[in-house]
């Protein structure tokens, strides 16, 4: 049995036959569509690793089958720079040290990303750890990753609101 | 080219390793119709082999370590019934089974009306978890320790079933069989909750303990439901989880509620009853003697949180 589908990738249209319906929206990005920014962590929903934003919505790819994305919009870690130029919660996590060694990085971003989208983390520390213990980091840089999301929540209403101004 | 997964019992683990040109056809089927009727059919044909798929966070953790082989995954996020969140002219709720938790918590109305069953269904995972997870795929796993459960038995949500044999309903303590086994005749699919209007002064909390503050499975889970009048609870609705083979509605619990002022003798008898109905296993999340005398504590705590609610409504 073979299935196309049809999925919208950082802005880019593209079309996949897959020939078996278990094939992770994960395993799609990075073994087919050499987008390897995306990370396997443990492949059960538990670290964060592989989080991607799906329809507006951060979800972890290890747990979403390719098959029933047809259609969909996917926002990873590749697309969301302009050219050169940083997101602003890559900028915050390169200022705050919001990394060590960097695998769960790309996954912490998308999060922060979603959380920031979703809105409700604001200003409050407490909120931001509740809404990223999704991802976890090994190398233990919560602190830096908790200022960088703060940061860049702030920097990205300041934005907004110049925008609107 | 093809896109191949190797073969394997799970999802795919390197979906890369495709050698050369052969590739593997899987026997594995996927579906995903449009309609519930073309759901049940497909469903209902392929037997016990057949899995439904609403969020996976629950399937694709199983696919992938062996413990489900499934010959078919019907999907059913494409039905329209079953994604929808309805809110009725006077005032109750039909929340679709496969609906995220994050789908839920974005509804203007659905937390103010009912924000003990939203907090239990956002209890699950992390956001990322929730972005996909169901309050239906919460039940028809049938953990014991499913969060929305309690919160869903201790709301008096009635559960539509939709099957081979036509439409009928359940109410939520009635799925669950025991641990990872439901009361669905097979080839039945669970389409909605059903949430009754609620009178002024009537509202609900779920509590759970967990040892962690996040992303745990719980020692315990309580959900409250109570309507207050003038200070004194007319009814009273108790859910537990995580105490015995199946979430329990403590009806023993809501009678000694029911009547009182909620009281430091109405509590006491409450709490009582609740750590009597335990059942529950030793593990290392949490012994008996731990489980049992939590299931009471939890208890006074959500009848707290869901009477200031129940005032402020
Ligand atoms: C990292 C992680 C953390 C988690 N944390 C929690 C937690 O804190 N609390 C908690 O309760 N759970 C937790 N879970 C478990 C899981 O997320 C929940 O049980 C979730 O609600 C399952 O919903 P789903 O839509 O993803 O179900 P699925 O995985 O799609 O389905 C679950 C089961 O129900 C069946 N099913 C689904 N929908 C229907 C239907 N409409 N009719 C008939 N059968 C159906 C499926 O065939 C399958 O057997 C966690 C899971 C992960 C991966
Ligand atoms: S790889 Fe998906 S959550 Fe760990
Ligand atoms: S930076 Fe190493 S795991 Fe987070």
């Amino acid at each position: 049995m073979s299935f196309s589908i049809s999925l919208i990738v950082n802005g880019s249209p593209c079309d996949v036959e897959l020939d078996d319906p278990r094939v992770t929206l994960l395993d799609l990005l990075r073994e087919r569509l050499q987008l390897t920014g995306t990370k396997k962590g443990c492949d059960r929903g538990q670290c964060g690793a592989c989080t991607v934003i799906v329809d507006g919505r951060r979800i972890n790819s290890c747990l979403a089958l390719a098959v029933s994305h047809d259609g969909a919009d996917l926002l990873t870690i590749e697309g969301v720079a302009t050219g050169d130029r940083l997101h602003p919660v890559q900028a915050a996590f390169i200022t705050h040290d919001g990394l060590q060694c960097g695998f769960c990085t790309p996954g912490q971003i998308m999060s922060a990303i979603g959380l920031i989208q979703e809105g409700h983390a604001a200003d409050d520390p407490e909120r931001v750890r509740e809404g990223m213990s999704g991802n976890l980091c090994r190398c233990g840089a919560y602190a830096g990753i908790t200022e960088a999301v703060l940061d860049a929540t702030a920097a990205m209403a300041l934005t907004d609101r110049r925008r609107s101004a | 080219m093809q896109w191949s997964a190797p073969r394997n019992d799970g999802p795919s683990q390197a979906a890369g390793n495709t050698t050369g040109n052969t590739f593997i056809m899987s026997d594995i089927q996927y579906v995903a119709p449009r309609t519930l009727d073309e759901a049940i059919g497909a469903y209902a044909a392929a037997g016990s082999a057949a899995r439904i798929l609403a969020g996976g966070t629950d399937l694709l953790v199983q696919m992938r370590s062996g413990a489900v082989k499934p010959g078919l995954i019907v999907d059913i996020k494409k039905i329209g019934e079953m994604t929808a969140i309805e809110e009725t002219k006077d005032g109750g709720f039909r929340v679709g089974a496969a609906v995220s938790g994050m789908a839920l918590h974005d509804h203007p109305r659905f937390g103010k009306v009912w924000p003990g069953v939203l907090e239990a269904i956002n209890l699950i995972g992390s956001k990322q978890v929730q972005g996909r997870a169901s309050a239906g795929g919460n039940l028809c796993n049938a953990s014991p320790a499913g969060d929305s459960v309690p919160a869903l038995v201790a709301a008096g949500a009635v559960v539509t079933v939709a099957g081979p044999q036509g439409r009928r309903e359940l109410k939520v303590e009635e799925v669950p069989a025991g641990p990872g086994r439901t009361n669905l005749k097979p080839g039945e699919i669970v389409v909605a909750f059903t949430l009754l209007p609620r009178p002024k002064g009537a509202s609900d909390a779920y509590l759970r303990m967990i040892p962690r503050t996040e992303m745990d499975i719980a020692v315990v889970g309580c959900g409250v439901n109570l309507t207050m009048k003038g200070g004194v609870c007319t009814d009273a609705r108790v859910g537990l989880g995580a105490v015995a083979p199946t979430v329990l509605l403590v009806e023993a619990a809501a009678k000694a509620l029911i009547g009182s002022k909620l009281d430091e003798k109405a509590l006491e008898a409450a709490a009582r009853a609740c750590s009597a109905a335990c059942r529950p296993i030793d593990d290392k999340r949490g012994t008996i003697v731990y489980r049992t005398k939590v299931a009471g504590v939890l208890l006074r705590r959500a009848t707290a949180i869901a009477a200031k609610r129940a005032q402020e409504r």
